[in-house]
């Protein structure tokens, strides 16, 4: 996946703001990246954009050298199937009206042919497994009902389900307990080991980022200020705006104020 | 320096709609000093807002006081009738900062409005003017900007309205100080200031203790003198916060501990602390150690005896193995 000089715009006249501004990164197969900024940085409309679901309004998302914005139904469909994102809030990002069973069954209409009823189920069942859910607790309840950290552990176990090229996850473990992000995680990181999936965190914790990815962009104000190898920016940090975020991040063995 | 506040063996259930209870706070007991920082770490559904909610005698139904005792400067709140507690403890002597507050202040009210309302609670007679100068003498004591008074709510940043909340909230100088996730929904430069007005307020004893309530850990690690570990509605290890962060003693504040995700070096490649399973239901708790269902050390003595909080190494820890091994420590001395 390639990013060229994407840049989006909100309103227009005075009240024109710049979300996203000439960004280009590249996403390569098999990697872990994350993009990393504080609230307001333009972070989540940059993974909207990757996403499909929000056009740029200068610069193009490329997919295997295909322009993603020239896609039709058909090939969206087919997009969607090979890019997958997990939201930062479980409770927009399912329709209310269904429950859980029917919400991840609808998983498989990505697929031109359904498989067989049984091996849905079977493939369901094994994939809230991986998240530390217990089928026979969410399958029968609606979104609504779930808590914070659950509704995110849904959405990771739809993307274990449709198994993408690239999974983009905003934000993917803010509901949830330290110990419980732990485990996720590793079910993450087996989703790359297992099929090379590329993921690419959109998050504002630099020690998250930190921890699982090889490659980080640090946002601020719609542009990528810094990128490189996560060891490498975290060790020297060149952007005043990285060397700032740096210092406001408690640690465990430094003193913070 | 003596305890501003004691709970003993506090409880506070919640009534559900079938005749059951959820014991959210189940029999804790603590004692904060003067100028103390505690911080009490859990994950979410361990009781700890229940907690803060108990400590300040805000029971509203569903939920109730099903025992114990606080007492704030040797009153006792629980026998204290609603009025008096209303008008002569809460925002005096206790002062309550819910979760979110900062989502809950009127978007159709400026921030002056919020301080007037407080100030007239308690003391009816004080006329707008003086109000206003002395929330403007507090806001230059702690280095904010004046303009604060005159915004609206949604003009403030998500930080400047939780700073404004706590400012509202200490207006009468409170003995205690209970904050709830109050750094929770910001950004880590915004969590920063926010931790350091915190300190400020201590060092200036606008608040003369406080008790900050957390998941993270790591924030803990800055602010607190003593941190309490809460797992199901009990207390499982309370201990200086050298104690819990850096040796912590208890199977569960250890795998807290090390689910802790900083950007340190010897981080990456790090085995990460998972706990399998989920905390039992609050409805209905097994009988032994609550812990015990997910703990990779746990015996079949843990599964049949509550253990008691007890004296191990310096702090108190809820575990019945770590009371052996202390023995066997002693032995070994």
């Amino acid at each position: 996946m390639r990013l060229d000089h994407v840049t989006r715009t909100f309103g227009s006249g005075r009240g024109k703001v710049v979300a996203v501004e000439g960004v280009c990164m590249e996403l390569p197969r098999d990697t872990i990246a994350s993009i990393v900024g504080e609230s307001g940085s333009g972070k989540t409309t940059l993974a909207r954009m990757m996403l499909g679901l929000l056009r740029p309004t200068s610069g193009v998302v490329l997919y295997e050298g295909v322009d993603i914005s020239t896609h039709d139904a058909r090939r969206r469909r087919d997009y969607w199937r090979s890019v997958q994102g997990i939201f930062q809030d479980p409770y927009s990002s399912f329709n209310q009206f269904f429950r859980v069973g029917r919400i991840l069954d609808d998983a498989f209409n990505l697929w031109p042919a359904q498989p067989p009823r049984k091996e849905r189920q079977e493939r369901v069942a094994a994939a809230l497994d991986t998240v530390n859910l217990k089928a026979s607790e969410v399958l029968g309840r609606y979104p609504f009902e779930l808590s914070g950290g659950q509704g995110q552990r849904l959405m990771i176990a739809r993307a274990f389900l449709i198994k993408p090229a690239v999974l983009i996850a905003d934000e993917p473990t803010s509901m949830i307990d330290a110990c419980s992000r732990a485990s996720i995680l590793e079910a993450l990181m087996r989703l790359r080991q297992e099929q090379g999936t590329s993921i690419l965190f959109v998050t504002h914790d630099m020690g998250l980022a930190y921890y699982v990815s090889e490659t980080l962009y640090i946002m601020s104000q719609g542009r990528i200020v810094e990128s490189g190898p996560a060891g490498q920016v975290m060790e020297s940090p060149q952007h005043p705006y990285t060397q700032r975020l740096l210092a406001d991040v408690p640690r465990l063995h430094q003193a913070w104020l | 320096m003596g305890d501003v506040l004691a709970a003993t063996d506090v409880r506070a259930y919640y009534r559900t709609r079938f005749g059951g209870q959820i014991r959210a706070v189940d029999g804790v007991s603590f004692a904060l000093a003067e100028g103390e920082v505690l911080g009490i770490a859990g994950e979410s559904g361990c009781g700890k807002s229940t907690l803060a909610r108990a400590l300040a005698g805000l029971f509203e139904p569903p939920l109730y006081r099903a025992g114990g005792r606080v007492s704030v400067e040797g009153e006792d709140l629980y026998e204290m009738d609603a009025g008096r507690l209303r008008s002569e403890v809460l925002g005096r002597k206790v002062s309550y900062i819910p979760q979110s507050a900062m989502n809950a202040l009127n978007p159709t009210r400026r921030i002056s409005r919020f301080v007037q309302d407080v100030m007239r609670t308690h003391y009816r007679a004080m006329s707008r003017a003086d109000i206003l100068a002395r929330a403007r003498e507090r806001l230059r004591a702690l280095s904010l900007p004046e303009r604060v008074l005159e915004a609206y709510p949604f003009a403030l940043s998500g930080g400047m309205q939780q700073r404004a909340v706590i400012l509202v909230s200490t207006l009468l100088n409170p003995t205690v100080l209970i904050a709830d996730e109050p750094t929770s929904a910001l950004d880590v430069s915004t969590q920063k200031a926010l931790v350091a007005m915190l300190k400020d307020l201590l060092q200036r004893k606008i608040a003369r203790s406080l008790i900050f309530i957390t998941h993270d850990i790591v924030t803990l690690r800055h602010i607190c003198d003593r941190i309490a570990v809460m797992y199901a509605g009990e207390l499982v290890e309370l201990g200086t916060t050298d104690q819990v962060i850096f040796d912590p003693l208890h199977p569960y504040t250890r795998a807290l501990v090390g689910a802790v995700l900083v950007p340190e070096p010897g981080m990456r490649g790090r085995k990460l602390g998972t706990i399998p399973g989920a905390p039992p239901d609050l409805g209905d708790l097994p009988p032994g150690c609550r812990f015990a269902p997910r703990c990779t050390e746990h015996d079949e003595e843990c599964r049949a005896r509550h253990g008691e909080l007890r004296l191990v190494r310096g702090r108190l820890v809820r575990c019945a193995r770590l009371g052996d091994a202390a023995k066997e420590e002693a032995r070994c001395e």
